[in-house]
């Protein structure tokens, strides 16, 4: 294929899609699966086929629409009217609406989002751009929708370094939570001769509470694999490798069917669109180790070895994969590049807030009413984030923290709301922008065990190449413990804020030197919580069983003991 | 199939092994392959035994500590039996703020064994897992990979009566 003949496919791909009196989008996400979606599909294809399945209806299986807690959504789409997306849509509903759609009736409100609904409309989708509105399974959906275009673009009109210079400009910085400008990494991986260069997507989303990589991997592969072939073109790189998690088959199998397809139509693979950069995607999973989303152990694993990072410099731009030039990226920050030559880096570099330029992908999740998938604008504040678009929290209950970057984090309290969300700001509150989960929490959490909770996460998955992090993390998760039982100390508290510290500054990789970010910030932010735990030996959101005495009371009661056998008449 | 002289006894005419060899072979016998030949091979035979191990070594042309080493380092491969069917709850952030460690304890309590154990019929492994990425539903577990979510301690023993016996709370 050439880019005549993908502009053409795109036209009659549109064309096609504008004489429909009627599209109908079903979220195909798991959460939307998990809730029934599928019997919407069934119900409705079998509609379609009692009709003749006509030209004129379409349905679309798609991937994550947004809103998940709400599944099974339901978006229709007429020519000239305004898209309407219903919720927890039952085969009666959906058959309902098509019969009311096909008989130009009024369309059923049930269950019906309405139309101004924040949860949109607050939001910016550039990456999400077409998740759930194509089928992630079709090619043709993604060029409909000005796929591939933004490749074709920059391989004939582009040299690679000008492709480096406009990632620079768009002022784009790496989506997994590091934050280093994306640009500048392209141009140092350009200028490396090596015989062989890579580039390797890092699809390893491991963070407990985090699902934006899955979801677009599922929704949009093709949007990643575009993004991959620009880098390659950009750095001189014609292989690339997409390490995706082991818990994300589907995600896996979506990415290999659009891998296939691309290459099919000459998309992928050698002489890309009939120039003469070649291009091969392969798929390496994963299988179960939080510290792979660590770019030298997920080049090591990517290598058939035991996933464990080490001392950089030499960083990967250097002596990555095979000890060749490798560029590795989020597969977050793959899906923006499409967009950035789509709209231009200067648009781009409009969207967003001081240095964080553009937009971040968010999964919404915990006490808040609207769980769900986000795109927002970079700067928005956390208030809009929780409140707006996440309607508050369930019940109306009162806001307690937010926790963003999962283990690597920190919580963000109350007081904090106003911030405005970029990669400086929730560093500056000791969190960090992480690669976008984010956990609202009520009243009823006890942050010293949300601390304990990371904690133990990071004991389990310290990968134990270095003593800070494989002894730290182990002594720190028994002094949260301590704390927790009621066993603590004051002395303990100083202990625990010294180890963070000393853990911090002396780790080898990011995992240990980020673990005792959850720590320091509850430590920051509700200190009082853990004085309450050690002091008055309360756990203020009834969480903690303290049971345990801590020693310097044990002496004391021993000797209530004696006095009360003694009172029993017992003697001396 | 000619005999292989690296083929253990134990392994021997197990029609299994052809799986994990035709996944060698499109591999090119590349050591770096080696986690791609140990999800096959775990795939096929359910976990990954001393034996099979020892072979992918020989054949991948590995020591057989580094072949033992990957796939110890890694939470995906086992080296035990797995159940007839698996439970895994997820422990995520979000399914912990909602609930999950009282799902667990309530699972283990009504199976009989602990998470990460298989019961002593063989039929069900219980498991727990960082975060399975549909934070949306939590707390979530699946059972034989298929999701459920939201759920309560009761509903998930509900869940799991078909598939083996389970001791209710007061029982």
């Amino acid at each position: 294929m050439n880019w005549v003949e993908l502009v053409e496919l795109a036209e009659s791909v549109v064309a096609r899609q504008q004489v429909c009196r009627l599209r109908l989008l079903v979220c195909c996400g798991t959460p939307c699966m998990a809730a029934g979606a599928e019997a919407v599909v069934v119900a409705l294809k079998e509609k379609l086929a009692e009709l003749g399945d006509p030209a004129d209806l379409e349905l679309v299986s798609t991937g994550c629409q947004g809103p998940c807690s709400r599944g099974p959504l339901l978006t229709v789409q007429r020519p000239g009217q305004p898209e309407l997306i219903w919720q927890k849509t039952t085969p009666e509903l959906a058959l309902a609406i098509v019969e009311a759609a096909l008989q130009q009736e009024p369309l059923p409100e049930q269950d019906r989002l309405p139309e101004d609904w924040p949860f949109f409309t607050r939001q910016t989708r550039l990456v999400l751009a077409n998740s759930g509105r194509i089928d992630p399974e079709s090619l043709e959906q993604y060029i409909g929708l000005g796929g591939y275009d933004s490749l074709a673009q920059v391989l004939i009109d582009m040299a690679p370094d000008e492709v480096c210079s406009g990632v620079v400009r768009s002022g784009l910085r790496g989506r997994g939570g590091g934050g280093y400008p994306t640009g500048l990494k392209w141009q140092l991986v350009h200028k490396e001769n090596g015989p062989r260069k890579f580039v390797v997507a890092n699809g390893d989303e491991g963070d407990p509470g985090a699902y934006m990589d899955r979801s677009l991997m599922e929704s949009d592969p093709h949007r990643i694999l575009e993004g991959m072939a620009i880098a390659g073109y950009a750095v001189g790189a014609e292989q690339g490798y997409i390490y995706v998690r082991g818990e994300y088959p589907l995600a896996a199998q979506r990415l290999r069917n659009a891998i296939k397809d691309a290459e099919k139509a000459g998309l992928l693979g050698s002489r890309v669109l009939d120039s003469s950069f070649s291009f091969r995607i392969d798929i390496r999973i994963g299988a179960g180790a939080f510290v792979c989303g660590e770019e030298t152990a997920l080049l090591a694993s990517i290598m058939g070895k035991r996933g464990q990072p080490r001392i950089r410099p030499p960083y990967p731009a250097e002596a990555g994969l095979w000890d060749c030039p490798t560029l590795i990226n989020n597969v977050e920050t793959f899906g923006n590049i499409p967009s950035i030559f789509k709209i231009g880096p200067e648009a781009f570099s409009a969207i967003g807030h001081g240095k964080s330029r553009g937009t971040k992908v968010f999964a919404l999740c915990g006490e808040v009413v609207n769980n769900g998938l986000i795109e927002v604008p970079m700067g928005i504040s956390l208030r809009e984030i929780v409140f707006d678009i996440g309607g508050g929290l369930a019940n109306g209950a009162a806001f307690k923290a937010a926790q963003t970057g999962g283990p690597s984090g920190g919580c963000i309290s109350a007081g904090q709301l106003d911030t405005p969300v970029d990669y400086e700001n929730l560093q500056a509150l000791g969190s960090i922008m992480g690669s976008g989960g984010l956990i609202v929490m009520g009243q009823q959490s006890c942050m010293v065990d949300v601390a304990r909770f990371f904690m133990e996460f990071c004991l389990d998955e310290s990968c134990g190449k270095c003593v800070p992090c494989r002894t730290g993390t182990v002594e720190i998760y028994r002094l949260l413990s301590r704390i927790c039982n009621g066993s603590a100390t004051n002395r303990d508290l100083q202990h625990l804020e010294q180890l963070c510290r000393m853990m911090k500054d002396t780790s080898l990789c990011g995992l240990g030197a980020a673990a005792p970010n959850p720590v320091l910030s509850t430590l920051r932010w509700f200190r009082h919580e853990y004085e309450a735990h050690v002091e008055e030996r309360r756990c203020p959101a009834g969480v903690c069983s303290m049971h345990e005495l801590p020693v310097h009371l044990l002496g004391e009661q021993l000797l209530q003991r004696i006095a009360a056998s003694r009172s029993d008449g017992e003697g001396f | 199939m000619a005999e292989n002289p690296a083929v253990p006894p134990v392994l021997n005419a197990d029609p299994r092994l052809k799986v994990v060899d035709r996944a060698m072979k499109r591999l090119r016998y590349q050591p770096d392959a080696l986690i791609e030949v140990l999800h096959t091979a775990q795939e096929a035979f359910g976990y990954l035994s001393r034996e099979l191990l020892a072979y992918v070594a020989s054949q991948l042309k590995l020591p057989e500590s580094q072949v033992f080493g990957v796939a110890t380092f890694y939470h995906s491969f086992t080296l035990r039996p797995k159940g007839e069917h698996s439970c895994i709850v997820c422990t995520g952030t979000a399914c912990y703020v909602k609930g999950a460690g009282e799902i667990v304890t309530r699972l283990e309590q009504a199976v009989g064994v602990r998470a990460g154990q298989t019961t002593a019929d063989g039929k069900l492994s219980l498991g727990t897992a960082r975060c399975l990425g549909n934070c949306s539903l939590a707390p979530m577990l699946t059972i034989d990979d298929v999701v459920y979510g939201p759920e309560t301690p009761d509903s998930a023993v509900e869940k799991l009566r078909s598939l083996v016996e389970v001791t209710d709370e007061l029982g």
